[in-house]
């Protein structure tokens, strides 16, 4: 049997290992092991690559390492609150890497099309036509540069906003439709242009100029989107990595490429029409509409006042409470009060009260973000309520303790049709008897929405540090 | 051909991928994101493919770039992926 038959035999398994490691990842029991069966077609995958003839072993040998350590340790220092960030990281990384190959394919051919006639001292670099580029593959190398350049920029802005290094709200300018349809229009031309004639004399300088647009939609892409919907952009970001990765894959011939990144992008597409659907959304008003970015209309500032007390007279409320659901957003990750907040939860259980952690399903700025951390604090399952499961109840609650959430809370959703979150599916926190939101400061969340269930009559403010929130409610507690 | 068949896996590889994602609980959404994302480092595969002794210069150095990105997405992205499930996992047992 000839290599090349066992390379290929090898990538067929490999595929089917990704195709059982998806499957099983979307089962609870079963997820662990399909992550493991698909890291193992990935392995076997990369071994037979390494048995081709003709590899520069030391650079590629020198390429995988640093690339493995460099995954190592950013996977094992990442805390588990800054997870959203490193997976959109580590998307940009396999976007750049698509555009990358496509790009190498085109250098290299270009390379074989050019022959070196010695003319005494010098050497010629003559470009001859023997060998030549389809306009399908030329083309599908240009899919492979302009979506891996969109998904690379694209996450780093993403990461950006999610890190909190650029502002979480959407960023817009006017024209800015205008000017992203002129980028897409760029890059088309150029690349009809390139895919007809790709050995042209022109045919280079208009693959960097497809390069250097893709890259700038990327930006000018996620820029008008607001920090809420990251969740979102993030989950099609990385259906477009798979799509360069099988773009990529037509390029050099691959079949291991088409398969297993055309399955990430078909899986991501629709993981990321389900996220839509969670808040009650199109893909399309996510991707175009701005969200947040215009100003609030009719909804009018504040018409209440925000009542602030301290987490001490909570506690008294808290004390006397029989039924209480803890409702954890973003800020609870940001202040790493998971730890706090289970401790809290169970000094309440202990002083025979009922607790449920209400869980919304875009909550954080991941969607199971918070399910992640609430299990990283040994949360018990059985106090998990999914939104539906609460909401029915929420008049008999007696506290709802709201923990660095914002929009999914926002009363505003349900009841003004101006906001720009108005259908999306809520807990109904404001209608239980009591109230209260441990929040930072008195800004506007992650979305710049106003949030009127601030300023409700039933709802008390408590300011500061989640974290410090909660430990000084467990203290007094622990005291009396 | 060879180019038809390609397709033809293109094809039903997209047909695959949307039948996978039917149910998933969303407290997985996170998990699978990430893992699928580690998948689509293969394009890691052609990166190594693209680093020949036969190709010059820039192309060399283009597919070791890639190799390293791309390195970073799949071994980063497992393990991600694995701790996340991790905690998950400790609650099971209990």
């Amino acid at each position: 049997m000839n290599a090349e038959i066992i390379v290929n035999l090898s990538y067929i398994v490999a595929a089917i290992l990704f195709v059982f490691g998806i499957k099983m990842l979307g089962k609870a029991d079963t997820a662990k092991r399909g992550n493991l069966l698909s890291s193992v077609g990935m392995l076997l995958a990369v071994v037979v690559t390494l048995l081709s003839k003709g590899l520069d072993y030391p650079l590629v040998i020198g390429g995988l390492a640093l690339g493995s350590a460099i995954g190592f340790v950013a996977a094992k220092r990442v805390q588990m609150t800054g997870m959203p960030e490193l997976v959109a990281l580590f998307n940009g990384f396999g976007g750049l890497a698509s555009l990358l190959v496509g790009w190498a394919e085109y250098q290299r051919v270009v390379d074989l099309a050019a022959v070196k006639i010695p003319v005494g001292e010098l050497v010629l670099k003559v470009k001859t036509h023997l060998v030549t580029i389809d306009p399908f593959t030329a083309a599908v190398t240009v899919l492979a540069i302009l979506i891996g350049g969109i998904t690379f920029t694209g996450s780093m802005y993403a990461w950006g906003k999610l890190s909190g290094k650029l502002g979480g709200r959407a960023l817009t300018f006017t024209g800015q439709k205008a000017f992203n349809a002129l980028l897409a229009l760029g890059i088309i031309a150029a690349g009809v242009i390139f895919s007809i004639a790709p050995t042209a004399e022109i045919a280079y300088p208009l693959l960097i100029v497809v390069i250097v647009l893709s890259l700038l939609l990327g930006i000018f892409a996620v820029m008008p989107i607001g920090g809420g919907d990251m969740p979102v952009v993030i989950s099609l970001l990385n259906a477009c990595s798979g799509l360069a990765a099988c773009a990529a894959g037509f390029v050099i011939n691959n079949n291991v490429l088409v398969v297993a990144g055309c399955l990430v992008g078909a899986s991501g597409l629709i993981l990321t029409v389900i996220m839509c659907k969670a808040m009650n959304r199109t893909l399309v008003n996510v991707l175009f509409s701005g969200f947040g970015a215009t100003a609030q209309a009719s909804s009018g500032e504040s018409t209440g006042e925000l009542k602030p007390i301290s987490p001490e007279d909570a506690y008294y409320i808290l004390e006397a409470a029989k039924n209480v659901i803890i409702i954890p957003g973003y800020g609870m990750a940001v202040a790493q009060a998971q730890h706090a907040v289970k401790e809290l939860g169970e000094l309440l259980e202990a002083n025979d009260c009922e607790v449920r952690f209400a869980i919304h399903p875009v909550a954080g700025r991941m969607p199971g973000h918070m399910n992640v951390l609430l299990a990283e604090a040994d949360v018990p399952y059985e106090q998990l309520a999914e939104m539906d499961d609460v909401n029915p109840t929420i008049e008999m609650v007696d506290v709802a303790i709201v923990i660095g959430a914002n929009d999914v809370v926002n009363p505003a959703a349900a009841n003004d049709e101006s906001s720009p979150i108005y259908g999306m599916p809520i807990i109904q926190a404001h209608k239980a008897k009591t109230t209260f939101c441990l929040k930072r400061g008195k800004g506007t969340g992650f979305s710049g929405l106003e949030n009127q269930l601030f300023t409700s009559p039933n709802t008390r403010m408590i300011y500061g540090d989640a974290k410090a929130t909660v430990t000084r409610m467990v203290t007094q507690f622990k005291e009396s | 051909m060879e180019l038809i068949l390609l397709l033809f896996i293109f094809v039903l590889a997209a047909f695959l991928g949307f039948e996978l994602i039917a149910k998933v609980p969303s407290q997985l959404h996170t998990p699978l994101m990430s893992g699928s994302n580690a998948i689509s480092g293969i394009t890691v595969v052609g990166a190594i493919l693209a680093v020949h002794t036969s190709s010059s210069g820039l192309s060399v150095w283009l597919g070791f770039a890639a190799i390293v990105l791309a390195t970073v997405n799949v071994v980063g992205g497992y393990m991600v992926t694995d701790r996340m499930l991790g905690m998950f996992k400790k609650k099971g047992k209990k």
